[in-house]
């Protein structure tokens, strides 16, 4: 019978629907939306552009230097905060419950949030390039700057993970103050607001195990910058920080299934 | 006919608190069904599970003979739950187009948005909506899909006398098209009016599975208080009493004729003042069926 040919929607349009909503959701709330995009431009103006054409260690200029830093920050910020923080209000507004009791699988709930982050994600970067480029004087080869943009979208990945166990594991209400105690500190500690040599020596013993840190060497590397260690293992860090919080994202996950519906 | 929803000897258990003592129901194709009961008498419960959305302790919940959870069943049902949040950021066409996307053959949106009657806000946020409003969105999602079975929990919940007539007008227009509803809900006239099937819930067992107008005559409809010294039992027998209670000298009655009732009492000579007949709430209702079912 006809009737029984389709017995499900194709998870292709869902997904694309999904994926917009999600944006939708996060684009009209400028608490997120403004922050994400003008806040690493706004520290670009006040740190970066002052001193752009100093010449830094390996010859790269600052403002070259500052951008990859920033290009880090912002896009870390976009991963965690969109995650952690729409997660953790969904969850308070029992939105999850309904969404439950629907034919949509849970992959694509995950995955359009991904591919949301990611759009955002590159979104700061056509921001804050042209702001570097024009402002800040930054000149690179075409090449470069395609290399920072790739290389910052595909690190981010790991810190989806982390914002989605943050999600998870924070409520409603405090999941920005927690992100924001672990983010801004981190930040700080793995150098991209100031070189690691200006840092108290305790932060700068430990600063080298940080996540950020990894993620901040992807950048610099790309843009000349001499950096501690290799690229492969700045990447396998990077991958082995990706799998940790992963599987703490999924831990946090399971875990709330089990208390909510079972 | 085949079934929509079943349950089968269903348990559920919070911790130490049993929801479900034990349910049994056959939810056939077309049928349009009212669970009813007082708070935490294990309605939302049943939904619950019949939707996947809890697992039963032990016994099973089938949805078209599959597990609940599975998308092939959820593909055929829509679903309004109770305490259920949705993106407050989102158009109320967005959100209906969103919801549409999860089903194989959804209504068209214009179709949902007139079902609903929110012809005039669909170009509104979610945020923006009144409470009667947001209600008629969460309908709108429940039918956009065009299932073949309704899950209503508790849909009138806090709407004013008006706003109820007209949403279960639309729970009705929604049954004519031949579907399967499942609602939950505390009025037995809300029940009356939709449903041609009444389970009546009570402390998680079914304590009543038949037609609106078998229940109603269970159910004793009027109360009849009043204050009398010295009565005793002998005083009120014969009389058409569902039960009685006495508190020192104040007296209430359960009672479908409570012009019968009166009429007896000044015609044997009982002195009674303070006198108050009044409409049976559900709490009383629900009295007299549990007393009826331990009576035999």
């Amino acid at each position: 019978m006809a009737t029984m040919s389709v017995r499900r929607a194709p998870v292709g349009p869902m997904l694309v629907r999904q994926a917009w909503a999600e944006f939708l959701k996060l684009w009209r709330v400028p608490a997120f939306s403004a922050t994400s995009l003008l806040l690493p431009v706004m520290f670009y103006a006040f740190i970066g552009i002052g001193q752009s054409s100093q010449i830094m260690q390996g010859g790269v200029t600052f403002g070259a230097y500052f951008l990859a830093s920033m290009s880090v920050y912002a896009v870390a910020n976009v991963m965690i905060f969109s995650f952690g923080i729409s997660v953790a209000t969904e969850r308070g507004m029992k939105m999850d419950v309904l969404m439950r009791a629907t034919p949509m699988p849970p992959i694509v709930y995950l995955l359009s949030k991904c591919i949301t982050a990611l759009v955002f994600a590159a979104l700061t970067l056509v921001v804050l390039f042209p702001f570097a480029y024009i402002a800040g004087g930054v000149r690179l080869d075409p090449s470069v700057w395609v290399t920072l943009a790739s290389r910052v979208l595909l690190g981010s990945i790991p810190f989806i993970a982390l914002g989605f166990a943050i999600g998870y594991l924070s409520g409603p209400n405090s999941a920005v103050a927690v992100i924001n105690l672990i983010y801004l500190p981190t930040a700080f500690a793995s150098g991209l607001f100031f070189p690691k040599q200006l840092l108290p020596q305790f932060i700068q013993s430990i600063a080298p195990y940080l996540p950020l840190h990894f993620f901040g060497q992807l950048g610099w590397d790309a843009i000349g910058a001499p950096t501690d260690g290799t690229l492969t293992s700045d990447w396998l860090y990077l991958a082995a920080y990706g799998v940790f919080f992963f599987a703490l994202a999924l831990w946090a996950y399971r875990r709330e299934e089990n208390a909510k519906f079972t | 006919m085949s079934a929509a929803a079943q349950l089968i000897n269903a348990t559920k258990k919070y911790g130490s608190l049993e929801a479900l003592k034990g349910i049994s129901l056959d939810i056939q194709l077309g049928e349009v069904v009212a669970m009813l009961g007082p708070n935490g008498a294990g309605k939302t419960t049943s939904i619950s599970l019949l939707l996947g959305l809890r697992k039963p302790t032990s016994g099973q919940a089938l949805l078209f003979g599959l597990k609940p959870d599975h998308l092939n069943a959820r593909s055929r049902v829509g679903v309004m739950l109770q305490e259920s949040g949705i993106p407050t950021m989102l158009k109320v066409s967005e959100l209906i187009d969103l919801f549409r996307s999860y089903y194989p053959k959804p209504m068209d949106r214009d179709r949902a948005i007139a079902m609903a009657g929110l012809e005039e806000k669909s170009n509104a946020l979610v945020k923006e909506l009144s409470g009667g409003q947001r209600q008629r969105l969460y309908f709108a999602l429940a039918v956009c899909g065009d299932p073949e079975v309704l899950f209503l929990d508790e849909p009138t919940v806090g709407m004013d006398v008006e706003g109820r007539r007209s949403f279960i007008e639309r729970i009705a227009e929604f049954a004519q098209m031949g579907r399967t509803v499942v609602l939950t809900t505390h009025y037995l006239e809300e029940a009356d009016q939709l449903a041609k099937r009444v389970v009546v819930i009570d402390r998680g067992l079914v304590i009543a599975d038949a037609t609106p107008q078998e229940i109603k005559s269970r159910v004793a409809g009027k109360r009849v208080r009043f204050t009398a010294v010295a009565l005793t039992d002998k005083d009120l027998e014969g009389m058409p009493i569902t039960t009685s209670t006495r508190a020192d000298h104040r007296v209430q009655l359960l009672t479908n004729q409570p012009e019968a009732v009166l009429r007896e009492l000044f015609r044997r000579g009982i002195e009674i003042s303070d006198l108050e007949v009044s409409g049976a709430d559900l709490e009383d209702a629900f009295i007299s069926l549990t007393s009826h079912q331990a009576n035999g």
